[in-house]
C-alpha cells in the first residue's frame, strides 16, 4: 500500500516485533549503505544512479513556490572549511537549508584552528557541540578519512587535496545526464541494463589535471558511466594519469593526450579545469599566456568539437586562461545549470546520508 | 472488496464530492503516491462522465514531511510531486487508499500548504480501517472495514498492481516494525 499509511505506528515504540504499521514506508530499490561521502570510488552504478533520481526529486523541490521540505528538521550540518570557497560551499549550506536542517559554518580562518587546534581536536568539539554531518574541504588529500575515523555522524568531503570532490563529480555527472539524454517520456533516463549512461558519448577533460581533485573523482563517475573518456593538457600537468590509464584498473580505461585538437574533435562534452596557481609548484608552466595560447578552450578550438558539444568548468574560473570568456557564457555552456545543479545534487545527498544510522 | 466494489464506491465518492461543493468549479483532486494517484484519476474520470467537467488532479509525496524520517534505517523512495495548478483559493481534496492513523494526511496537509494557500482541504479515501492516532477523518469514504492493529489491509489497483481488490490479511510476523540494521 505504499505510503497509505507508512508512517503509522512511530506514536508506539518501534522495532518491537509486533506489528503495528500498516505498511512499512517503500525502501529504495537499492539500498544506500554509505554513512560517509568521501569519494566516489566506492559508489556503484546502481548507487550512482539512485543519487541521479534522487536529484530529480530534488529538482522538483526546488522548483516549488517554497522550495522547502522538512526532511532533515533537527539535524544539524556543520560546514567546516580550510580554504576558500564560494560554489561549493554556499551550494552545501543552501542545501541543507532547503532539507531544514539547522546549519553551522565553521571557515577555519577564523576559527580555534589558527590557534593550532589539531583536525582531530576540531572535529571532536564538533561534535561535542551536536553535529549530525560534517561537510569538510581541507588542503591535505585523505583529511576527510581521517575525520570520518572520528566523528560519530555523517562526512561529507567537500574536497580534499588533489585527491577528491565527489559532490562536483556527481553534478558534472547530472548535468551531463540531463543535457545529453533524451527527455523523461521519449526514454528512460535511467542506466541501462549494463549501466553504461554515456557509452559512445566523448568527454574531454582539459586543463591543469595534475592538481585537479575534480578530474579525480570525474574520471571514476565518468567511466563508471561509460564514457569514452579524453584527459588532455600540457604533460607537465598530466603526471601520474598515464600510468594510470595504461592500468586501467577496474575497467576504468580512458585516453591521456597533450594533442588538444585530437582530443576535442567530435567531442560531446569539454570540461575546462582552472589553472591552479595556489598550489602551482614553479616550472610546470612557462607561462599563464602561454598556457592560455596553446590550451585555452576559445571559440575556434571548440569548433573541433561537435556542435552541441557542452562546455563546462567546475569554477572558479580565469577567464582568458583555460576558458575564453565568451565561451563560458556561450549558448554551449552549462557552466551556471552546473551551479544549480549542485544544490539539487548536494540535497540529495544529504538526504540519502541521514538515513544511515551510525 | 471486489473490483466492482471498488469501481461502485469511487462513483459513489466522485458524485458526493460534486454533492459537496454544488458543482465542480473550484475543485481539484490531489492523490497522494502511490495509490492515491490512480484513484484520483478514476474519480477524475467519474466526475467528467456525469458533469462533462475535467477536474485538474494532481499527485502529491509525502517523503519529505514524514514524521519518521529519523526512525526508519533507509530513507523511503521519493516518488515525485506533480501539482501543475495554482492551487490559492481551491478546494482540495486529497485522495488516498487507506486512512489509518492519519498520519499520512497530516503529512499531505502540510506539504500542500507549502505550495499555496487552498480554500478548503477535504479528504477521501477508498478505505477507513480506524485506528487514528491524530485528530482527522475523512469526508468521502469508499469502505470503512473494522480491523485490529495485527492485520494489514492490502489495496491493489490495476494501474500499479496489475489488478483491482482490497484484501485484509494477519501481518507476518514482524511486519511493519522498521528493520533495525547495522549500516555504515
Amino acid at each position: 500500500m505504499s505510503l497509505a499509511e507508512p508512517i503509522a505506528g512511530t506514536g508506539t515504540p518501534i522495532a518491537t516485533g509486533t506489528p503495528e504499521v500498516d505498511a512499512a514506508p517503500e525502501t529504495q530499490s537499492v539500498p544506500w549503505p554509505h554513512r560517509h561521502l568521501l569519494d566516489v570510488d566506492g559508489l556503484s552504478a546502481d548507487e550512482i544512479d539512485l543519487v541521479m533520481r534522487t536529484t530529480d526529486a530534488m529538482r522538483e523541490v526546488l522548483a516549488r513556490p517554497i522550495a522547502k521540505v522538512p526532511a532533515l528538521r533537527g539535524r544539524n550540518v556543520t560546514i567546516l572549511f580550510y580554504e576558500a570557497s564560494t560554489r561549493t560551499r554556499v551550494s552545501f549550506e543552501v542545501a541543507a537549508k532547503n532539507l531544514s536542517a539547522d546549519v553551522v559554518n565553521i571557515a577555519a580562518a577564523t576559527s580555534s584552528v589558527t590557534k593550532g587546534e589539531s583536525l582531530v581536536d576540531t572535529v571532536r568539539t564538533i561534535e561535542a557541540l551536536g553535529a549530525d554531518m560534517l561537510v569538510m574541504r581541507h588542503p591535505a588529500s585523505g583529511a576527510p578519512y581521517l575525520a570520518a575515523e572520528i566523528f560519530g555522524g555523517s562526512v561529507l568531503n567537500g574536497g580534499d587535496g588533489w585527491h577528491a570532490h565527489p559532490t562536483q563529480a556527481l553534478l558534472d555527472l547530472y548535468t551531463i545526464r540531463e543535457r545529453l539524454l533524451p527527455a523523461p517520456g521519449a526514454a528512460p533516463r535511467t542506466a541501462t541494463a549494463s549501466g553504461q549512461l554515456l557509452a559512445g558519448r566523448k568527454v574531454v577533460i582539459l586543463g591543469d589535471l595534475l592538481h585537479s581533485r575534480v578530474a579525480r573523482s570525474n574520471i571514476w563517475t565518468l567511466t563508471a558511466a561509460g564514457a569514452d573518456l579524453w584527459l588532455c593538457g600540457p604533460s607537465t600537468l598530466l603526471r601520474g594519469f598515464e600510468a594510470w590509464a595504461s592500468r586501467g584498473a577496474a575497467g576504468r580505461r580512458f585516453t591521456v593526450t597533450s594533442n588538444i585538437d585530437a582530443a576535442l574533435r567530435d567531442a560531446d562534452v569539454v570540461m575546462a579545469l582552472r589553472i591552479q596557481r595556489e598550489r602551482m609548484a614553479s616550472g610546470l608552466l612557462p607561462s599563464l599566456r602561454e598556457y592560455a595560447a596553446r590550451y585555452g578552450l576559445t571559440r575556434a578550438r571548440l569548433a573541433a568539437a561537435r556542435p552541441d558539444a557542452l562546455v563546462m568548468h567546475p569554477g572558479p574560473m580565469n577567464e582568458g586562461v583555460e576558458i575564453a570568456p565568451d565561451v563560458a557564457v556561450g549558448t554551449n555552456s552549462v557552466i551556471t545549470e552546473q551551479v544549480t545543479n549542485g544544490v539539487a545534487v548536494r540535497m540529495a545527498l544529504l538526504y540519502l546520508l541521514a538515513g544511515v544510522k551510525s | 472488496m471486489t473490483a466492482d466494489e471498488i469501481r461502485r464506491a469511487v462513483v459513489r465518492i466522485s458524485h458526493e464530492i460534486v454533492e459537496k461543493q454544488a458543482g465542480t468549479s473550484g475543485l481539484a483532486l490531489v492523490g497522494i503516491q502511490r495509490r492515491g494517484v490512480p484513484l484520483a484519476q478514476r474519480i477524475a474520470e467519474a466526475i467528467e462522465e456525469h458533469e462533462g467537467a475535467r477536474l485538474p488532479v494532481g499527485a502529491l509525496d509525502i517523503t519529505f514531511y514524514r514524521d519518521d524520517l529519523s526512525m526508519i534505517a533507509q530513507q523511503p523512495v521519493v516518488k515525485g510531486t506533480d501539482l501543475p495548478f495554482d492551487l490559492n483559493g481551491l478546494t482540495i481534496v486529497l485522495v488516498d487508499d487507506v486512512l489509518y492513523t492519519g498520519r499520512t494526511i497530516r503529512a499531505a496537509m502540510d506539504a500542500l500548504v507549502d505550495f499555496g494557500r487552498p480554500q478548503a482541504i477535504r479528504l477521501a479515501v477508498l478505505v477507513d480501517r480506524g485506528h487514528r492516532e491524530l485528530p482527522i477523518r475523512a469526508d468521502h469514504v469508499g469502505k470503512n472495514v473494522p480491523t485490529s492493529r495485527e492485520e494489514v489491509v492490502r489495496v491493489h489497483l490495476a494501474e500499479t498492481d496489475a489488478s483491482d481488490g482490497v484484501e485484509i490479511e494477519r501481518a507476518p510476523a514482524g511486519y511493519g516494525a522498521p528493520k533495525v540494521e547495522a549500516v555504515g
